[in-house]
């Protein structure tokens, strides 16, 4: 694969919430499937399942503890609840009833997020999810993952649908750039290497995974190496590959767009630290929120670009 | 299909007692628990189990057609447990476990270690959305199964309970009755001196149920209303029970506000047992 963008547009290929919601739509062929929305589906796109499937559509309303509720209660009654809302009021608002209606008790819930990170733009800091990963790391159980485009968002939709327990998919707003020409490559739990080197790993997901690739493009003309790792699931995290690229390459860089506690790079340390220490660096949004603006606006801004990623490469390879 | 258990009405006011005693011997033994919240739940759970309401069997507990009953006030784990043990989930000595390292029988109930147990709960508010859930599942499956959740009037004031007051009462579940077992108190305070509900029915019926009030501790007035219950045709249906925290024990009857999440200290509990009477 080559990509050699200079600077990421998200002007082509379907956000991630787009083909979730296709791909929710064709899973309704399973009768369990059901769907409860809080009121956003024609911005989740489960509006494809709610046209096809009415009689198990299910609008709560603005209410996300309740939703998870009714989730946790169909989960009991043999159902696949699919819960859909924007990332940062499912996660957020409804956490203790994620917590005690859907983790410890193990209902077979799937929460998919939406709008999540700052690239949602515009709309601003109350709507950006940041925090919604290390939150659903915070709970036993769950699986988390953040697929990078629309082909893997669409396999990661069945395979949890398929996957029994509690689960947390991310997806965004924005378009994103097609990775994958083949989405029988997408397996939860194990990390697909995009690109092989022994200098450096990047180790990405969601949108960060393009920019990754671009960055390895970058460090190719200065002779450096990188293995590319999208790293689609946080949750149960491909500890062999995170070890076998501490091993094998210099140093590890992280790129996600979340805030830099609690998320994909603390995952990632956790690993390191007790299997094989090595250099790290990490690229997130930081310790803080972000403002209104454009897309690529607050991406630039918040540091996270193919030329974040470069440096922070240059940063784990210097000495 | 599992069936209700329809005892007479010697054998149900016995089991209040059985009931009573065994809140108080468990709670005393483990040292902590809630026993005055359990205490005031009696004649409902007794009259669900024992008086032709509920349909279970403790021989296939998940059985699908079974009518499921949701404790959301989660800290009347051991009111739960004693009517548990007495319909045969699991044997009355068990109830003497309460609390400890490996039973299945915790502080709050956890539904996948103990059989009978609908839904884990102990974080206030949750239960009522949960038995919307399974009310909506056994609807698309077209089962006539009921489902029945008990909320304390403490537990009214979680926002969440009108969330699911709201969805109840605008989607017709009446498949689905909740149960408000009003004891007046909370932890520290009587709820009216907290944060008063009155007019609790007039606002359950603008959020769309059909409401009936009734003495909680009387048998047959719980009775009729479980039957008032099912014969609601396109609403959900709320009982408003007012009952009496610690019922049946002078000691926390006298003084409700000073008892939540506290046991009867062993030197007092003989005297419990006396008044409570029951012929074990």
């Amino acid at each position: 694969m080559s990509f050699g963008l200079s600077r990421i547009e998200f002007t082509e290929g379907p956000a991630t919430r787009e083909a979730f919601g296709e791909a929710l739509a064709e899973a309704g062929t399973d009768q369990r499937v059901v769907v409860i929305d809080g009121d956003v589906n024609n911005s989740t796109y489960t509006n494809h399942f709610k046209n096809k499937y009415p009689e198990r559509f299910f609008n709560a309303g603005i209410a996300e503890s309740n939703m998870i509720g009714i989730a946790s209660g169909l989960s009991a009654t043999g159902k696949i609840p699919v819960v859909s809302s924007f990332s940062t009021f499912l996660l957020s608002n409804a956490f203790d009833q994620i917590r005690m209606s859907v983790a410890f008790p193990n209902q077979n819930v799937k929460l998919v997020g939406t709008h999540a990170g700052i690239s949602i733009g515009e709309d601003g800091p109350s709507q950006m999810a940041i925090e919604d990963i290390a939150l659903a790391c915070a709970l036993p159980g769950f699986t988390v993952v953040v697929p990078a485009d629309a082909p893997s968002a669409k396999a990661a939709t069945k395979a949890l649908i398929e996957r029994p327990g509690p689960a947390f998919m991310r997806c965004g707003r924005p378009k994103v750039p097609i990775l994958y020409d083949d989405p029988s490559e997408f397996h939860i739990g194990k990390a697909n290497t995009l690109r092989d080197g022994d200098d450096v790993t990047i180790i990405a997901n969601g949108i960060m995974v393009a920019m990754a690739l671009d960055a390895a493009e970058g460090l190719k003309e200065e002779g450096i190496e990188a293995r590319v790792l999208d790293m689609h699931t946080v949750k149960p995290v491909d500890a062999d590959a995170i070890e076998k690229a501490a091993h094998e390459t210099k140093g590890i860089v992280v790129a996600e767009e979340h805030l830099c506690h609690g998320g994909l790079g603390s995952v990632v340390a956790l690993v390191t630290a007790e299997r094989s220490p090595t250099r790290m660096a990490f690229v997130d949004v930081g310790d803080t929120y972000a403002t209104s603006g454009t897309a690529d606006e607050l991406l630039e801004q918040y540091g996270l670009t193919p030329d974040a990623i470069l440096d922070a490469a240059r940063r784990v390879l210097k000495d | 299909m599992p069936q209700a258990r329809t005892e007479d009405r010697a054998k149900l006011e016995e089991l209040t007692r059985q009931i009573r005693h065994d809140i108080v011997t468990s709670t005393t033994k483990a040292g902590s628990g809630h026993p005055s919240t359990s205490l005031s739940m009696v004649e409902i759970v007794t009259t669900l189990y024992f008086g032709g309401v509920l349909r279970y069997d403790t021989e296939n507990p998940r059985d699908p057609d079974r009518d499921r009953f949701i404790l959301s006030k989660g800290h009347g784990a051991p009111g739960l447990y004693a009517v548990l043990a007495a319909a045969g989930y699991f044997p009355r000595e068990d109830l003497m476990t309460l609390r400890r390292l490996g039973s299945p029988l915790e502080g709050h109930p956890n539904m996948n270690r103990l059989a009978g147990v609908e839904a884990s709960t102990g974080s206030l508010g949750q239960g009522f959305s949960i038995a919307i859930g399974h009310a909506l599942g056994l609807k698309l499956d077209r089962k006539d199964a009921r489902v029945y959740v008990m909320i304390g009037d403490g537990e009214s004031e979680q926002g969440q309970i009108w969330e699911a007051a709201m969805h109840a009462g605008n989607h017709g579940l009446d498949n689905l009755t909740l149960i408000i077992d009003r004891n007046g108190y909370q932890q520290t305070a009587a709820v009216k001196e907290i944060q008063p509900l009155d007019p609790l029915e007039d606002k359950l019926r603008a959020f769309g149920l059909e409401v009936k009030t009734i003495d909680g501790h009387s048998l047959d007035e719980v009775a009729e209303a479980f039957d008032w219950a099912r014969k609601v045709e396109g609403k959900a249906q709320a009982i408003v029970a007012n009952t009496i925290k610690g019922k049946g024990v002078s000691l926390l009857e006298k003084d409700p506000g000073s008892w939540h999440g506290k046991p009867i200290p062993p030197d007092e509990e003989a005297k419990a047992l006396e008044e409570i009477g029951a012929s074990v």
